[in-house]
């Protein structure tokens, strides 16, 4: 309900989101002390990575596809863009790693893990049409190689790599907001849930199908 | 032919690379995997990191005590 | 009430959906900040390091200078549909119904999204675009006018007879004596076209003013041999691991591996499905990576190798009391 007492549109998703995701929670100034390894800040090395991208990107749209062929500061945002790339997934993977090592997706967190790994994997074809963006020798033998592909699986169909037009259309717009949007959802995942507590002690000794068992509880919903 | 207007420092750091990558790389064989020097390296990279990562202390890690 | 529930497996996870531990000081903010000013930091200095690569395009008229005999040979297996792209089938033709897995024909049922005739798309409408060659013209008439088997016949014997050319003085090809037809004059004007770079500005805009469509001069040249063996030297070839690699000695795209690793390995690396069939594997792989909590082994193999004692040690080494700080699900 609004504050002039009838139902509100705006007070009503304002209230469910402030639920299910309280500022203290959204923007933190405490962790659990369980949050003590290097390993965790992977993720926010591989969002930073992504901003550097995103930014150089902006650059080069800025300035249009053939700028960094023939001025000397085009082709240093270039190189922030590839090198930002390669940090992107670098960091990417370690997360990754860390985080199933870690089971992160106990715990109500399963969403986080599906998430994480959408990002991991539209940012491949993200990474493609960037590659035949470039308008060089890379972008004619990558879209003469990977068309065979793309047509074989009936997606050349739709989605045309020798088509210079339609892949920078997707690899400036498109693509990058798919990436965006699920990375604020996994983000925003991550902030709800919490970072997944450690396993318990009793755990370090499970064997498979050990915990297979009824579970008492009293009364509370599913996850 | 126009001037360069920056210093000529700042205008060496946007062209040439301090080390030119455009030599033709070496290549790892092993039975059918053949690889990329520059990727090996890439790889070996991710799997150190990943282990310093894990391995290396971590300052302020004691707890402070608080709870909910 | 006490209700029992058989929980999905394993019923245990449960536990960890709220911690009721310690807490530390942490600013989200500032790790932010700090984070993205390191990044941006080390992106700044592997640019000023290491650059990055920009390898100048191939066009036909480079194509047509350097290598004119395998162009001719190209332009002639287009104009009697031998070519990689005249046999290709969809997108582009009905010559073939393209790759399967088992009963599944993507390529066939996506149909002909973007038609392209070879004969008429890299030979005759060129040709035609030329003005003022009366000989070339009578050539494209001759050519049109013989019956299909003619025309087939022609184009075989000259094939055949380039792979003994050798270019005269003057960069023309010489072939040895033979019944090619009107096929040598139309072929030497196509050579002397794409040589003189109007053949790259024709393939681009024979439809419209404005273009981004690449995909006629780009399936014209990769029917020749100039792009592969550009590739080859740079080890960039599908069975040098070519996916994962950059020119020079750039590091390239390093989480291709596991997709590029299938064409390396039979049955992938003969078939003439392999494309659809990698696809495939990395399609359910994919899905696999997605789903990891819900899949058996794949979720317990954390559990089993306990890395996890090493990340969370300084925990483990804590005087809290064993599953003290974990709440049920309920409240």
């Amino acid at each position: 309900m609004s504050s002039f007492g009838e139902r509100s549109w705006a007070a009503a998703v304002r209230e469910r989101a402030v639920r299910a995701l309280p500022p203290e929670q959204l923007l933190p100034d405490r962790q659990p002390a369980y949050v003590a390894s290097w390993i965790y800040v992977f993720g926010v090395l591989s969002l930073s990575s992504l901003a550097v991208l995103i930014a150089s990107g902006c650059i080069l749209a800025l300035k249009g596809p053939a700028w960094w062929h023939f001025t000397s500061v085009g082709h240093f945002f270039n190189s922030v863009h590839l090198w930002s790339v390669e940090l992107f997934f670098f960091f990417m993977v370690v997360h990754l790693w860390g985080k199933y090592w870690m089971a992160a997706w106990r715990g109500g967190r399963a969403r986080v893990w599906m998430t994480g790994a959408i990002i991991f994997l539209v940012a491949i074809p993200c990474a493609l049409t960037g590659y035949v963006s470039q308008q060089n020798f890379d972008s004619q033998w990558i879209s003469t190689q990977a068309k065979d592909a793309m047509n074989a699986s009936g997606i050349g169909a739709f989605f045309n790599l020798l088509n210079f037009g339609q892949m920078y259309s997707y690899h400036v717009l498109l693509l990058p907001a798919a990436v965006v949007a699920l990375v604020i959802a996994h983000v925003l995942l991550v902030r709800r849930h919490g970072v997944v507590p450690p396993l318990e002690r009793s755990e370090l000794l499970a064997r498979p199908g050990a915990d297979e068992q009824l579970d008492r509880h009293d009364g509370e919903s599913g996850a | 032919m126009g001037r360069c207007a920056l210093p000529y420092t700042v205008a060496a750091m946007f062209t040439a690379a301090v080390f030119d990558l455009n030599q033709h790389a070496t290549y790892l064989h092993w039975h059918f995997i053949d690889l990329s020097l520059s990727n090996v390296l890439v790889i070996v990279a991710m799997v150190v990191v990943f282990a310093l990562a894990i391995l290396a202390p971590f300052p302020g890690g004691r707890q402070r005590g608080e709870s909910q | 009430m006490t209700a029992i529930s058989i929980r999905p497996h394993p019923p245990g996870d449960e536990r960890y959906r709220h911690w009721q531990g310690a807490y530390r000081r942490y600013d989200i903010l500032k790790e932010a900040v700090i984070a993205l000013a390191g990044v941006t930091a080390l992106v700044i200095l592997l640019a000023i390091l290491f650059s990055s690569p920009d390898v100048r395009p191939s066009t036909v008229r480079q194509w047509a200078r350097t290598m004119p005999i395998d162009f001719v040979s190209t332009a002639t297996a287009e104009l009697d549909g031998t070519s990689g792209t005249a046999t290709y089938g969809p997108p582009y033709n009905h010559a073939s119904s393209g790759q399967h897995l088992w009963f599944i024909h993507l390529q066939k049922w996506l149909g002909v999204s973007h038609p392209v005739n070879a004969a008429r798309d890299f030979v005759l409408a060129p040709l035609r675009a030329i003005p003022g060659q009366p000989a070339v013209k009578a050539a494209l008439t001759a050519y049109a006018r013989a019956p299909a088997r003619q025309q087939r016949a022609w184009a075989s014997a000259y094939a055949k007879a380039l792979a003994k050319a050798r270019l005269s003085g003057g960069g023309g090809i010489l072939t040895p004596p033979g019944s090619y037809g009107p096929l040598p004059t139309m072929m030497e004007a196509l050579l002397r076209f794409a040589q003189s770079g109007g053949l790259d500005g024709v393939l681009l805009t024979s439809q419209h003013f404005y273009q981004t469509d690449y995909t006629k001069p780009l399936l014209f040249m990769a029917d020749g041999s100039l792009l592969a063996d550009r590739a080859q030297s740079q080890h960039l070839l599908g069975n040098q691991w070519g996916m994962m690699n950059e020119t020079g000695s750039y590091p390239g795209q390093v989480w291709l591996w596991l997709y590029t690793f299938w064409y390396q390995i039979r049955p992938f690396s003969t078939s003439p499905n392999a494309d659809i069939d990698v696809m495939a594997i990395m399609a359910l792989l994919s899905l696999g990576l997605i789903l990891i909590p819900f899949l058996p082994i794949v979720r317990d193999i954390p559990r089993w190798i306990p890395i996890h004692r090493l990340i969370w040690r300084a925990h483990y080494q804590s005087a809290s009391p064993p599953g003290g700080s974990y709440r049920s699900a309920g409240r």
